[in-house]
């Protein structure tokens, strides 16, 4: 049942909001809204209970182990969100003067130098919004590095093809043409390719490293050669920054640029599809380009880096200081993990990533790389039970909804058949791992004497399989009843 | 260890079951070069109970002035009910609804949302959010040069009296893509953007025009004639508007003969906390023909094999993990989250509620100013406002302002920074939030801070001569 179902004309949560209407007759009429703004007509109580009730058709890290490869689901610390919710946070504007804002400034300037320590960046601006516009802001500045020397030959992003779609989609946005990097068997960049491909044209490369193969990219050294010697520069995608935070740093592997996803490895909530943050790290050449506004520091006292005093910025990303509330939740966690907690991050992550992938190997299930270590993920192919018991990834996935387990991520990476991205997290304990084993192996044998049970799954969700067909035909979008 | 619950014996136990000795072993595919050793900015760990004491004196020290400052970002009540339940970990740390069958919670929001703003806006189509309002209207402007396929110039008119971050922010994302943003003038008397400015483009291929209602300074703009004449000249219209100043100004969807192509702006005035800037949203509603063009998100209602209504992720062609290089955006994670807050918050306080809140505010605002203006504080613009206005004063700006502040009063926003012509000029602000006290107090302050400046203004005039 939708909100408006609930809808009584007249009736009202009266307490929320002036007793009554100004008058607005200074206004010219022309200007003024002639009928209802067509909105819910409910008691507080009746939204409260609508509103928990959709909660409850969620699977969430809270309610459900939930291993959604490059999506790091980690425990999101409930501290957290309690001290960056507190009022006197909340209350401040965006514009309150430096005077009223030392506190809050001094988190993000904290936060700032953290960042700048765990990647080996030279400067960190912590003002994109999310992964995708962290990845916007770190290609517009090698485009701005480029352009501030002339350089201007140079259009092409290289990627290799087991990218996220975020990466070429940036590129794209920066005015860049996109060339592919094909992946060798062993999950490694094609050097060889790499090589013939880089040139006076190559503006840089965008790496995930670990790869989204879960494999972490071996050749990084040679690549960063490879691509600097041709004048390009390296971007990192921080998606898989857990797996290695506190033990390699992108900057120590020659990446000139790099963007975190504050929401994945600093553990604030994804919130049913954000906000995230996406701050960039930079080495020295590029510090100048970073996107404003920065925080800065002087004998103790805070303010803001802006235009003003970084003309070559590729500019402002958003109104104000992209998501500030997200960026207080990282600090909280980063305090509290500190430094030797920080380090513990990717060795349990990988830890448990490993035990998992030995433990569905000893179980029977074929992994997409054998012969590699897990980082703090690794892909599972169904291409075997697709073959022999016509059973699918998506089918294996469905069916882990009614054992009580969010699916992992399924058909991405593009290049392995029938894939299952895995990522645990260091936040889960071992008998929750074992649970997720003892799962998959359940499904297994269902799937040699019942395969119907995966291909009708799943049977305990609020709905069975919607059809996804239908949606994008008789595109339905907003509800048309009164 | 903080979040992190082995024990010693399930730590020997996994290893046991991998086959290696020590964690250490499982990084051995890492060049030895590339290892680090110590972090040296990451301090040691505090426990919640330190870090929760050291986040409370910092909330404190910032104190909690009383506000007058809006310039994009505007306190209003928010019901406790609002982030109470938002926060619920249910919502709060899922993930995008990728598995539909498990996510119904969230794909249900999202359409209701969905279903909220067209209707507030009155429009076709909703996608489920963008960032913020400044980098909703760069998506909106990338999307009408997609969508506008008669147009070639790729030349947006984009008015002066639109907040200069936004401003800002567009020209950052779209400049690569070779688009050109075209500044139109304000009118100095009026404060509105007047067709007549647009005069000039007469003929001129033009992809689109931005218009702002209300603008930055708080007045409102001629919608009906900037939309026409944008329809006129074969122009898309892009609408940036405050959502809750709708529930009572005449929405996008009928300004001009026809509406408007795409309405976009910032979502944090329905259930929003200032918070610094952020998280915000953004939202953006466009006409049906253009649903295909939207950047980000978007929820459609289906049925499930037993015919039961569901709700999923449609449309997901234009987007960058299927369409990659030739996506709409590269938009992913979106701000979900304060989406689920605002859809709360218009539930709960409905479509009259919001009516009264917009119209209170306006009232406020009115009476703030008449109670501010005198001999040395004028209003700058003749022309309506909402909840925002200009005030010029004789004095000088700074030093009333850190006056203000020092008495734990944020007066405004000053605007010569970004608008040199608009020297000593403060566009201030006053929501339903504010009482006749607060009103009262700001003006006792003012008067005091402008005898002090405004008198020493003459005196170092005089010693000058």
């Amino acid at each position: 049942m939708l909100i408006f179902e609930h809808s009584r004309p007249g009736r009202e949560a009266t307490a929320q909001s002036p007793a009554t209407m100004a008058d607005l007759s200074d206004l010219p009429a022309n200007q003024l809204r002639s009928e209802k703004p067509g909105l819910p007509e409910v008691s507080e109580l009746q939204a409260v209970r609508h509103y928990t009730r959709l909660s409850q058709k969620n699977f969430s890290i809270d309610t459900n182990f939930y291993p959604l490869g490059s999506c790091t689901m980690k425990y999101n610390p409930r501290g957290c969100n309690t001290y960056a919710m507190l009022p006197g946070l909340l209350a401040r504007h965006p514009y309150a003067p430096e005077s009223a804002s030392q506190g809050y400034m001094a988190c993000l300037y904290e936060l700032q130098e953290m960042l700048k320590d765990v990647t080996g960046m030279k400067s960190v601006s912590l003002t994109p919004a999310a992964g995708a516009q962290g990845e916007f802001a770190g290609v517009a500045m090698i485009r701005a590095y480029h352009d501030a020397r002339n350089d201007t030959a140079r259009t092409e992003i290289l990627v290799p093809d087991a990218a996220h779609g975020t990466n070429p989609a940036t590129a794209n946005m920066c005015g860049y043409e996109v060339r592919e990097i094909p992946t060798n068997k062993e999950g490694d960049v094609d050097i060889e390719a790499l090589k013939a491909a880089v040139g006076p044209q190559t503006a840089g490369i965008m790496l995930t490293n670990p790869s989204t193969l879960g494999v972490f990219e071996r050749k990084i050294e040679e690549i960063a050669k490879t691509v600097h010697q041709a004048g390009g520069l390296l971007y990192y995608d921080g998606a898989n920054l857990n797996a290695i935070l506190g033990k390699v740093r992108p900057g120590d592997m020659g990446f000139d640029v790099i963007h975190m996803n504050l929401h994945k490895t600093f553990s604030t909530p994804h919130g049913g599809g954000g906000p995230g943050a996406g701050p960039v790290g930079v080495s020295e050449r590029l510090a100048p380009f970073l996107p404003v506004p920065m925080v800065g520091e002087n004998n103790g006292h805070y303010f803001w880096i802006t235009e003003k005093d970084k003309p070559q910025s590729i500019g402002r990303m958003s109104a104000f200081m992209g998501n500030a509330g997200v960026l207080l939740r990282a600090y909280i966690y980063a305090r509290m993990l500190g430094r030797e907690g920080m380090q513990r991050v990717a060795e349990y992550a990988t830890l448990n990533a490993n035990y998992l992938l030995a433990r569905l190997r000893e179980a029977g299930f074929d992994l997409a790389f054998p012969k590699r270590r897990a980082t703090h993920e690794f892909i599972v192919t169904l291409k075997k039970q697709k073959k022999e018991l016509d059973v699918t990834a998506m089918d294996f996935a469905k069916r882990l909804l009614d054992y009580g387990y969010h699916a992992p991520t399924t058909y991405f990476p593009l290049l392995v058949p029938e894939c299952l991205l895995i990522e645990p997290t260091e936040s889960e304990a071992k008998e929750d791992l074992d649970g997720f084993v003892e799962a998959m192996v359940k499904i297994h044998e269902e799937a040699k004497d019942n395969a119907e049970l995966l291909k009708e799954a799943p049977h305990t969700q609020p709905v069975r399989r919607l059809d996804d067909v239908r949606a994008a035909r008789e595109l339905d979008l907003a509800w048309t009843g009164s | 260890m903080p979040f992190i619950p082995h024990t010693e014996g399930e730590v020997a136990a996994m290893l046991d079951a991998i086959g290696v000795d020590t964690i250490e072993n499982l990084f051995d595919e890492i060049p030895q070069s590339l290892r680090i050793g110590k972090l040296n900015a990451v301090p040691e760990a505090m426990s919640e109970m330190e870090i929760g004491r050291l986040m409370m004196q910092r909330a404190e020290q910032d104190g909690h002035p009383l506000n007058f400052i809006g310039a994009g970002a505007y306190e209003h009540h928010i019901p406790a009910a609002v982030w109470e339940i938002t926060t619920r970990g249910e919502f709060y740390s899922a993930y995008t609804p990728y598995q539909a069958e498990a996510s119904q919670g969230t794909l249900q929001v999202i359409y209701e949302y969905q279903t909220m703003m067209t209707r507030l806006m009155a429009m076709d189509v909703s996608n489920a959010s963008l960032y913020d309002g400044a980098s909703g209207l760069a998506e909106a402007v990338l999307m009408a040069v997609r969508a506008n396929r008669k147009s070639k110039s790729k030349k947006i008119l984009v008015p002066r009296a639109l907040h200069p971050n936004y401003r800002k922010t567009t020209y950052s994302i779209v400049h690569n893509q070779g688009i050109e943003l075209i500044e139109v003038p304000y009118d100095a008397a009026g404060g509105h953007t007047p067709v007549e400015a647009l005069k000039e483009y007469e003929g001129q291929d033009i992809t689109a025009v931005v218009i702002a209602q209300p603008n930055f300074f708080g007045v409102l703009e001629d919608v009906d004639d900037l939309t026409n004449w944008a329809q006129n000249n074969g122009a898309l219209t892009i609408a940036v508007v405050n959502p809750l100043v709708m529930s009572v100004l005449k929405p996008p969807g009928q300004w001009g003969d026809n509406g408007v192509d795409i309405a976009c702006g910032e979502g944090q005035p329905l259930g929003v906390p200032l918070s610094s800037g952020g998280p915000y949203y953004g939202f953006m509603c466009a006409k049906q023909a253009h649903v295909r063009q939207m950047p980000g998100r978007i929820v459609g209602r289906t049925v499930d094999r037993d015919g039961r209504i569901g709700y999923t992720l449609t449309l997901q062609a234009r987007e960058q993990h299927i369409r990659r290089t030739k996506a709409t955006s590269n938009i992913c994670t979106n701000q979900g989250l304060a989406v689920t807050a605002s859809t709360i918050f218009m539930s709960i306080v409905g479509g009259a509620g919001l009516q009264r809140m917009a119209s209170q505010s306006h009232a406020n605002t009115v009476s703030l100013i008449n109670q501010l203006s005198g001999e040395h504080v004028k209003p700058r613009f003749s022309r309506p406002c909402f909840h925002e206005a200009v005030l010029t004063l004789d004095a000088s700006l700074d030093a009333v302002m850190q006056d203000l502040a020092s008495q734990n009063l944020l007066p405004g926003f000053a605007l010569q920074d970004d608008y040199p012509e608009l020297e000593n000029s403060l566009l201030v602000c006053a929501t339903e939030t504010k009482t006749g006290q607060d009103l009262a107090r700001y003006a006792e302050l003012l008067g005091q801070a402008i005898a002090t400046h405004a008198s020493s203004g003459v005196l170092s005039q005089s010693h000058g001569a």
